[in-house]
């Protein structure tokens, strides 16, 4: 009795990120667009099966940040990198690197859901498809699994072959992220996930994020402060391409250690 | 946190409802303090009219606490305030949860003084309590300063003036039981004057847990149940 009075509720209060185990590590990484700099000299490490939030004000780099974790910025003109992403110790940008493995491992789901337009089913088995899996029943076993995984199973159990574009918004956001743990990533990348969505739906998203961190290293980009201090377990702190803060959660929530932390939280003049 | 900061919001409402609890909780610290003064002022004097207003003002007391309480979780609910703004709600809370207890012991003193006024006055006037209340009092002006100007330095003498006040509780103690071993007849009285004295010596404990929660709001740290010593470590990081 006595011992679970003095337990912490939240159970990570205390935890420091330097005990962590590191799944993602970036190494002075700068990044420009053509002549701009968009990001300083970052150096950070994720924690796997954690939560990690970025916040910070439009512009400051926190999705072009979380971006160069599966290469996406390949696809951007201009764009120059320098510094080193390693998961698991390897270098990210390396030559020889496979992107479509690399986002194999690390997935990722954005703001507006994207499903494609085909059936329910079809979007979540398409990236089995893609690696060649063809045995139906190793396909049913996988979808079922994802949209259970996802907490959209009960909701289309009966409607697996309807099309997608038929589910509401909430629903479409938890098909995108069923689509990208069935490939079994290591990494989930969240642009602003709920940031379209409706309390309740968004509240079912967050739900879900604490579920997949049991699996998954989750690194969840938002502009909902509070949503950040709700879902994660680290946060960062970015401003004008720089990271400022990188903490435990509670710690920058209740007593971040620099100014500009605080006055982004407390919603005081920059 | 300096006290200015409130004052930076964007949202300029907010600003406005974080200085009215901060105001508040200073009103209702001037009204507990005069009620200590006006208790142990009727209690010396035997004034049982000023006595009586004491006890009837307690209920003002009671009304600030309720009232900033309600503030404090409407703010908590509608804005979800952060960091320092955070800290100062929840120190807010705390804080008059201790003033309407100081309140309590204020009227507490009062009852006793009224019927002390009924009875023979002993030589001294009551004149040890009069020094232990003076002390309090001062003790509790010192806390709302500290408060106003979230001083820590301020709240740490806070905590160490209770030490002292402990120490002179201690005295009273003592000099009683002489008393009542001396002269039986006394210690109906001397009971009352050693309640008296406890009720003064916990006004202290309670001043001494704000001086914490202004460390708290300011530092962002909790030095409840540690030593003086361990409390200054804390300052100084």
């Amino acid at each position: 009795m006595e011992n679970t009075l003095t337990q912490n509720i939240i159970t990570d209060t205390t935890n420091k990120l330097s005990d962590e185990k590191e799944c993602l590590k970036v190494n002075n990484l700068n990044l420009h667009y053509g002549d701009k700099q968009a990001l300083f000299d970052i150096n950070l490490s994720i924690p796997e099966k954690r939560v990690s939030a970025f916040i910070g004000p439009s512009g400051c780099g926190k999705s072009t940040l979380l971006r160069c974790f599966n290469r996406m910025n390949d696809l951007v003109d201009n764009c120059h990198i320098d510094g080193s992403i390693e998961l698991n110790g390897e270098n990210i940008f390396a030559k020889g690197v496979d992107v479509a493995n690399l986002r194999q491992k690390i997935g990722m789901v954005f703001q507006k859901p994207n499903p494609f337009p085909k059936s329910v089913y079809e979007n979540v088995a398409y990236g089995l498809r893609l690696q060649g899996e063809s045995n139906r029943r190793k396909m049913d076993e996988v979808v079922e699994k994802s949209l259970k995984g996802a907490a959209l199973w009960d909701e289309v159990k009966d409607r697996l072959h309807d099309s997608a574009l038929g589910l509401s918004g909430g629903q479409q956001q938890r098909l995108v992220i069923a689509r990208a743990i069935a490939i079994e990533p290591e990494v989930l990348l969240l642009d602003e996930p709920a940031s379209a969505l409706d309390p309740i739906s968004t509240l079912k998203i967050e739900e879900l994020i604490h579920e997949l961190k049991q699996n998954y290293t989750i690194v969840i980009v938002t502009h909902n402060m509070q949503q950040a201090a709700r879902v994660s377990d680290y946060t960062a702190f970015l401003y004008m391409g720089k990271l400022i803060e990188f903490d435990n959660t509670n710690q920058i929530f209740t007593n971040p250690s620099t100014k500009q932390t605080e006055d982004y939280i407390t919603g005081r003049y920059g | 946190m300096d006290k200015n900061k409130t004052g930076q919001h964007i949202s300029h409402q907010f600003n406005i409802e974080l200085n009215e609890i901060r105001n508040r909780v200073l009103e209702m610290g001037g009204l507990v303090e005069q009620q200590i003064n006006n208790a142990i002022k009727s209690l010396v004097e035997g004034d049982t009219n000023l006595a009586n207003a004491v006890i009837q003002r307690d209920m003002k007391v009671n009304a600030a606490e309720v009232a900033i309480d309600e503030e404090c979780s409407q703010i908590l609910a509608r804005r979800q305030p952060a960091a320092s703004d955070l800290r100062l709600v929840v120190a807010v809370i705390k804080t008059i949860t201790d003033l309407e207890r100081i309140g309590d012991q204020a009227e507490r003193i009062a009852r006793m003084g009224i019927r002390l006024a009924e009875q023979e006055r002993p030589k001294n006037g009551y004149h040890e309590l009069q020094n232990l209340g003076e002390h309090v009092a001062r003790m509790m002006h010192d806390t709302l300063d500290a408060f106003a100007r979230t001083d820590i330095e301020a709240a740490l003498r806070v905590a160490k003036e209770d030490l002292s006040l402990d120490q002179e509780y201690d005295g009273i103690m003592r000099q009683s039981l002489t008393f009542m071993m001396e002269d039986p007849r006394m210690i109906t009285r001397m009971l009352d004057v050693m309640w008296i004295a406890r009720a003064i010596e916990r006004i202290g404990d309670h001043a001494k847990n704000i001086g914490e929660y202004i460390i708290y709001l300011v530092k962002g740290k909790n030095v409840r149940h540690t030593s003086l010593e361990d409390m200054e470590q804390e300052l100084q990081d």
